[in-house]
């Protein structure tokens, strides 16, 4: 495979980065949980990527990727709930005007 | 520039321009869909670094799962108010800024460290990933307990979310 290593990291950089801008810049709740899932991603490649290239015998990368799949699920079904339950009490999903425990 | 690197290039951009898509379009169940194209990017991504588990797992558990879960909870709480007012702050350009900053940060560290420039050794013939990976998740040696507490905050989170959503709690 002759791919460089910092292709990868860099690809991972960039799409970090727009999960950020994705993150900060949306209003609505369950676009900023979609900008989450990109960063998540973007780490995915960094910790399978460094998997390959430093040492495949060994799973450190891979054992991590899937604990961050699971963190990444488990953080989705709690996230989005949270947002449908909101949505129930107070029929708005924009970040902005979940205001309840604002003082 | 051998095949690798054009397939790379190619699913790159693929990536780089669903992601783009997913922060930047206006309606939401558009902007979940381009998510999907993105994770399926992602898969070939761990395809080409011959993860061939990781990849059937991110197409299984990110698109079968979490992006249908998205799809779904647009369609619970849709608003037509939302779908035609504005989906960004007002001040954008300061995250903009910020990801550009972090990114341009992180590309300069990159490109200084003259290690990241190889290319990855040939996969050692006779090691069997996979197995290596199921071992290494139940072995007592190696990664039990990480796995066992993220089975643990699947099923905490998974309560709890059932939880929180279901409607009539008296």
């Amino acid at each position: 495979m002759s791919i460089p290593l910092s292709w990868f990291l860099i690809l991972a950089a960039a799409l970090f980065s727009i999960g950020l801008f994705g993150v900060l810049s949306r209003k609505n709740a369950i676009a900023i949980l979609l900008g989450v899932e990109l960063m998540l991603n973007a780490v995915n490649i960094n910790l399978v990527a460094f998997w390959r290239y430093q040492d495949p015998a060994k799973m450190a990368g891979q054992v991590f990727a899937i604990i961050v799949f699971a963190v990444a699920a488990a953080e989705v079904a709690v996230g989005l709930a949270l947002i449908i339950s909101v949505y129930r009490s107070r029929k708005t999903v924009v970040a902005d005007e979940i205001d309840l425990m604002k003082w | 520039m051998t095949a690798d690197q054009i397939i790379f290039l190619l699913c790159a951009a693929l990536i780089l321009g669903s992601a783009l898509m997913v922060v930047i379009t206006r309606k939401l169940i558009h902007a979940a869909l381009w998510l999907v194209a993105a994770l399926f990017g992602v898969a070939i991504l761990f395809a080409i670094l011959q993860a061939g588990f990781l990849a059937v797992v991110q197409v299984v558990v990110y698109i079968g799962a979490i992006a249908i879960l998205f799809i779904f909870a647009v369609m619970l709480t849709r608003r037509e108010m939302l779908d035609n007012g504005a989906q960004t702050r007002s001040n954008w350009w300061l995250p903009a800024l910020l990801g550009f900053l972090i990114l341009a940060g992180l590309v300069f560290l990159i490109i200084g460290q003259p290690a990241f420039g190889q290319s990855a050794a040939e996969m050692p013939t006779g090691v069997d990933t996979l197995r290596n990976l199921g071992i290494a998740l139940v072995s007592p040696d190696a990664y039990v307990l990480p796995f066992e507490v993220a089975s643990i905050l699947l099923l905490a989170a998974l309560v709890g979310a059932v939880y929180v959503a279901s409607g009539n709690k008296e």
